[in-house]
């Protein structure tokens, strides 16, 4: 009850008094949390370590510049290696992600009971693994290289891509599809008229928003021996070549700029 | 042509949208149904196509009871029943040609359909019509480019290509100004009588209704209450239909406008 009566005057209060306290304590247990955790933090901190870091970091910086140039003729091919794995990955997985989220919407799923939470199952497992560990796996099983790169940015994406989709195809507008099936058009005449269409915006917007997301994990699955020009970087970190690092993160940050360029023009391309 | 024999329909949560609904329309007639919101009137078109399961009863389409039929055979006779729908539900990124001639899936086959090769008759069926409702320029147009009159009537081109035998209108002017609900209204019984098909059309504007149909049904909490040529709809009928009100405007002003059109 906001609102109290005073010598005849209605008073409006957002909250009750006993709302307000509430919110009042909520607020100093949260702070107290708060300076507890900071407290720790400090205590297990070399702080030796931390106020050293500008002196560390200026360091760094005069062994790395200037990058070396000439070190770009070696990069050509791994970067190549990149983007073919992010975008075959990319590929690979829609055309299982697209079947996967048909399955998993409610709406379109054949049965409710036993497909979908096999089709939800499929999302949450190859989503909640990073492509990293997806990629130290699958070298184990495939052995090193770009086809073990290509399938971990694969089975990363199918989950990310088929949850996207199918909570698209939920929000479709149901009466365009009544409209369909009542002209007497079949299941898949349904599918291709009165939902397809409508989700066509959301499906391109959903591809290369990861594509443009896997390009940059596909720049550290070499690190692990996955292809790419992780491996390059690797290399020059564990010589300590430092121009030849600051030259990789150089491409890289190229690489990502061309991507997020790229994709920006193909959603405003479509939607 | 139509015959609807004790048609029931009770939600999953209990509610009797229709109680043993008995109506029956002969070829070439234009029925109105009206009633106040949540009277069951999107129901019970939508239970002669079997966009929703009728609970009990039959419907019957030139002596084929629908109820009762298989998913293909379903399909086979929902070719002869067009929708035309309140907010048009034309797909909105799909051209005009391919709205119109989606009207056609029921009888052109998967991989035509999915790569737009339909036969040259039905390309020709969808030109003539578009010309008949004003819109042969509007072919090639995304149907959200349109203004609400003209995607309603690209609806009207959907439901005629299907060569039905029966129109399912639901609410059709719902979304439309007033000058373009008539023109609609009028377009689709004109439509009616030069193809002699016989019309269901839920409408709320009962001053509209009057003006078109020949027959008009009131239904309320799911029952008929009413069922009678436009004239007989007087004050104590339309309170019954829909609750007491002072229903004295709503016929003077057909009255009046029924002069406005003769001048």
């Amino acid at each position: 009850m906001p609102t109290n009566d005073k010598n005849g005057i209605k008073i409006w209060q957002r909250r009750t008094n006993r709302e307000s306290i509430f919110h009042w304590l909520l607020w100093l247990i949260g702070i107290m949390i708060f300076t507890y955790c900071w407290q720790q933090i400090s205590k297990s901190t070399t702080w030796f370590f931390v106020w050293d870091a500008p002196r560390i970091a200026t360091d760094l910086w005069t062994r790395a510049t200037p990058p070396k140039w000439e070190y770009i003729s070696q990069l050509g091919k791994p970067i190549w290696d990149t983007l073919n794995i992010a975008t075959l990955g990319t590929l690979f997985a829609l055309i299982i992600a697209v079947p996967v989220a048909f399955l998993a919407a409610r709406n379109t799923t054949p049965s409710r009971f036993i497909i979908r939470p096999i089709a939800l199952l499929i999302i949450v497992s190859t989503r909640s693994i990073n492509s990293l560990i997806w990629a130290l796996l699958l070298i184990a099983i495939i052995g090193p290289g770009v086809f073990a790169g290509i399938i971990a940015i694969a089975i990363r994406s199918i989950g990310f891509c088929a949850k996207l989709l199918y909570e698209a195809i939920e929000e479709i507008d149901a009466t365009q599809v009544e409209a369909i099936s009542a002209t007497g058009a079949s299941r898949w005449q349904v599918m291709v008229y009165g939902i397809v269409p409508q989700i066509m915006p959301a499906f391109a917007g959903i591809s290369v928003f990861r594509w443009d997301i896997n390009i940059r994990e596909s720049t550290v699955l070499g690190l692990v021996g996955a292809g790419g020009i992780g491996l390059q970087l690797s290399a020059s970190l564990n010589v300590l070549a430092w121009p030849q690092v600051s030259l990789i993160l150089l491409v890289i940050l190229l690489a990502v700029v061309i991507s997020e360029w790229v994709s920006a023009k193909v959603r405003g391309a479509i939607i | 042509m139509l015959k609807l024999d004790k048609l029931v329909k009770t939600y999953k949560t209990g509610d009797q949208a229709l109680k043993a609904v008995d109506i029956e329309i002969p070829k070439g007639q234009v029925l109105a149904l009206i009633g106040p919101s949540g009277a069951g009137k999107s129901t019970l078109i939508r239970c002669i196509n079997r966009l929703v399961e009728p609970t009990s009863g039959q419907v019957y389409l030139n002596d084929v009871e629908l109820t009762c039929l298989s998913t293909s055979a379903l399909r086979r006779e929902r070719r002869r029943m067009g929708m035309i729908f309140q907010e048009y539900a034309l797909i909105e990124r799909l051209t005009v040609m391919e709205n119109v001639l989606s009207g056609r899936l029921g009888y052109v086959g998967f991989w035509r359909s999915f790569l737009r090769k339909f036969p040259q008759s039905d390309v020709d069926e969808a030109y003539r019509l578009l010309d008949r409702v004003g819109l042969a320029e509007m072919a090639d147009k995304r149907a959200d480019e349109l203004s609400g009159g003209q995607r309603q009537r690209v609806g009207i081109c959907r439901a005629l290509i299907q060569n039905p035998a029966l129109l399912l209108v639901d609410e059709p002017t719902a979304s439309l100004d007033p000058k373009t609900s008539r023109q609609i209204m009028r377009l689709i019984c004109e439509l009616c009588q030069e193809r002699n098909l016989a019309a269901i059309i839920n409408i709320h504007d009962v001053a509209l209704a009057q003006m078109f149909v020949q027959r008009v049904v009131g239904l309320r909490f799911g029952a008929v209450q009413f069922d009678g040529p436009p004239e007989n709809l007087t004050p104590e009928v339309l309170t019954m239909i829909y609750g007491e009100e002072d229903w004295e405007a709503t016929i003077e002003k057909i009255e009046d406008e029924d002069e406005a059109d003769l001048l």
